[in-house]
């Protein structure tokens, strides 16, 4: 990866959430990916979710900040979405005799661990939204995933005021958190 | 209310918006009181599993929107994808050879029907009116060869057009919008209203993410136009409205009607609508009207393995491309004289500003 750019400014930029640096990293890596996946019984959809994955492996192991690189940014993605994609297969039963293309020799397997109780958790979390329903969902969304303020929701929502939205977001965040910590305790 | 007033405490510390004052009392009140604290500890640990729900959902739009940007570019395949085609005639001389095996079975196949029918007429034969133009084209072409090479003297170079699309006008003084891919890589170009007249014209701006192209007529013959007709959409048209279009598939000018299908075009591009309008090649470039006779789009290309799968150019990014060419000189006009006109009469005033592009 010799576009000017170091890798560890790459990773800097990606912790941030740029869409330019996710773009480039995409330009750089996918086709290589593409040709993993479809080789070893993969559809470019299989390709692109996998992908997606892995992106998403690589960006929360460099907003975590104790991250370093012991690799370039392509030969890491390689080797994580070969990781996953061995999964895959494995879980669908596809799996025969080992992937078609060379173990690039980084070990990814605790990134992925730590990747996957991440998973666990968000699901979870994703979970207890999905049974909370209308119009705490959306709510709760509006305030914590696109960062709305108060006054803003009033006025989607049609309350009459901020602080009638800020009422109502306080009793669906209660009702969120009991479903959360109740589908905890039946997970753990 | 006490509950909402300490939870909301304790989300402000999170986030850190508090002041120090408020921080000391409230760490103050955890320290001794072991509930308070329990109920913070439980609280922060919430709200960290909410942010970082939250992050990753983020996140993951992101990436939805770099991975469509790419699949539009062709970074990334798309399984699902359609191929799609530009509505001109570039195919010319391969369509001509098809049109004349074409034809040629047709007229055995029709005398044959004829003999059995005893005569009587039958539609069959309605879309081969296209190709045979094509095969007219074809042998005006050949008349210029062979007037050529008995070496006689033409008056006028004929031009000998590799393609045909559709312009509009958007300033009366002689400046047409139409596809980027129509005048692609042409060296010279042409525009011909209804009436046979011909101008030459050159592009000023071509921009092809947005397939759009700004041709300005350099013709002394160009009389201009003073108030044109109809206006430009700045606003998105709504689903199922209805729509029609003039343009250029053949070397008579066509009329064609339909509705808004969709708000989004290939592939979910938000830069373009789908229209189902009946479209062939030569129709690029034309202007989509809605019933008022505003502008609202450009038609661009259609999708192969899909019927009636029209794509038009918003024409929001008409305003756009004039913005980037920075010529004031180009005004969009302002009226629209057309509305509440029967369509007629509406077409009647809109068909002396579609042109006939050409070019070589």
């Amino acid at each position: 990866m010799n576009i000017s750019k170091s890798d560890n400014e790459i990773l800097g930029e990606l912790a941030c959430g740029d869409s330019k640096a996710i773009e480039n990293i995409y330009r750089e890596c996918y086709g290589q990916i593409e040709g993993l996946i479809m080789k070893n019984n993969g559809t470019s959809d299989d390709a692109r979710d996998v992908f997606q994955e892995a992106m998403i492996v690589l960006y929360e192991n460099a907003k975590s900040g104790s991250f370093s690189l012991s690799c370039q940014v392509k030969t890491y993605m390689y080797a994580v979405c070969r990781r996953l994609w061995l999964k895959r297969l494995q879980v669908m039963q596809r799996y025969t005799n080992g992937l078609d293309h060379a173990d690039v020799g980084v070990n990814v397997d605790e990134d992925i661990e730590e990747h996957e109780r991440k998973n666990a958790e968000i699901s979870m979390m994703e979970g207890a939204l999905n049974k909370i329903g209308e119009p705490c969902k959306s709510l709760l969304k509006a305030f914590y995933f696109e960062k709305k303020n108060m006054p803003e929701i009033a006025e989607k929502f049609g309350y009459t005021n901020a602080d009638n939205a800020k009422n109502q977001k306080y009793k669906c965040l209660v009702r969120l958190k009991k479903l959360f910590f109740s589908n905890n305790k039946n997970g753990g | 209310m006490e509950d909402n007033l300490l939870l909301d405490a304790i989300e402000r510390y999170y986030k850190g918006e508090m002041t120090a004052e408020e921080k000391t009392f409230l760490e103050e009140l955890r320290k001794n009181n072991p509930e308070i604290d329990q109920l913070a500890v439980e609280h922060t640990y919430f709200l960290q599993q909410l942010g970082k729900a939250a992050d990753r959902n983020c996140f993951k739009e992101t990436l939805h929107q770099v991975e469509s940007k790419l699949i539009n570019e062709g970074v990334i395949k798309h399984k699902e994808q359609g191929r799609v085609v530009y509505l001109w005639n570039r195919y010319k001389r391969i369509i001509a050879v098809a049109a004349s095996i074409a034809i040629f079975f047709s007229l055995v196949t029709t005398s044959v029907v004829s003999v059995y029918n005893g005569g009587k007429k039958d539609s069959k034969i309605t879309p081969l009116v296209n190709k045979t133009i094509q095969l007219e084209k074809d042998i005006e072409a050949l008349k210029v060869k062979v007037g050529n090479s008995s070496s006689a003297i033409h008056p006028k170079p004929v031009f000998k057009a590799s393609f045909t699309a559709t312009g509009f006008l958007i300033d009366g003084s002689g400046y047409l919008v139409t596809n980027a891919h129509v005048i692609n890589d042409a060296k010279n170009l042409i525009v011909e209203n209804n009436k046979g007249e011909q101008f030459y014209a050159t592009s000023l701006y071509i921009n092809k993410t947005t397939d759009l192209a700004i041709l300005k007529v350099n013709d002394t013959s160009f009389k201009k136009v003073k108030n044109l007709p109809y206006s430009f959409s700045r606003s998105s048209a709504d689903l199922g409205e209805q729509l029609f279009t003039l343009g250029y598939p053949r070397e008579e000018i066509v009329y064609g009607e339909g509705y808004l299908s969709s708000k989004s075009g290939y592939s979910g591009d938000t830069t373009s609508y789908q229209v189902s309008i009946s479209a062939n090649p030569g129709n690029s470039g034309g202007p989509v009207f809605n019933r008022n006779g505003e502008v609202i789009g450009v038609i661009s290309s259609k999708e192969t393995n899909a019927d009636g799968v029209v794509f038009a150019i918003r024409s929001k990014n008409i305003y756009k491309a004039l913005e980037e060419v920075k010529q004031g000189s180009i005004k969009l006009p302002f009226n629209n004289t057309i509305k509440g006109l029967n369509r007629v009469q509406q077409i009647k005033k809109i068909e002396d500003c579609v042109f006939m592009v050409k070019g070589n």
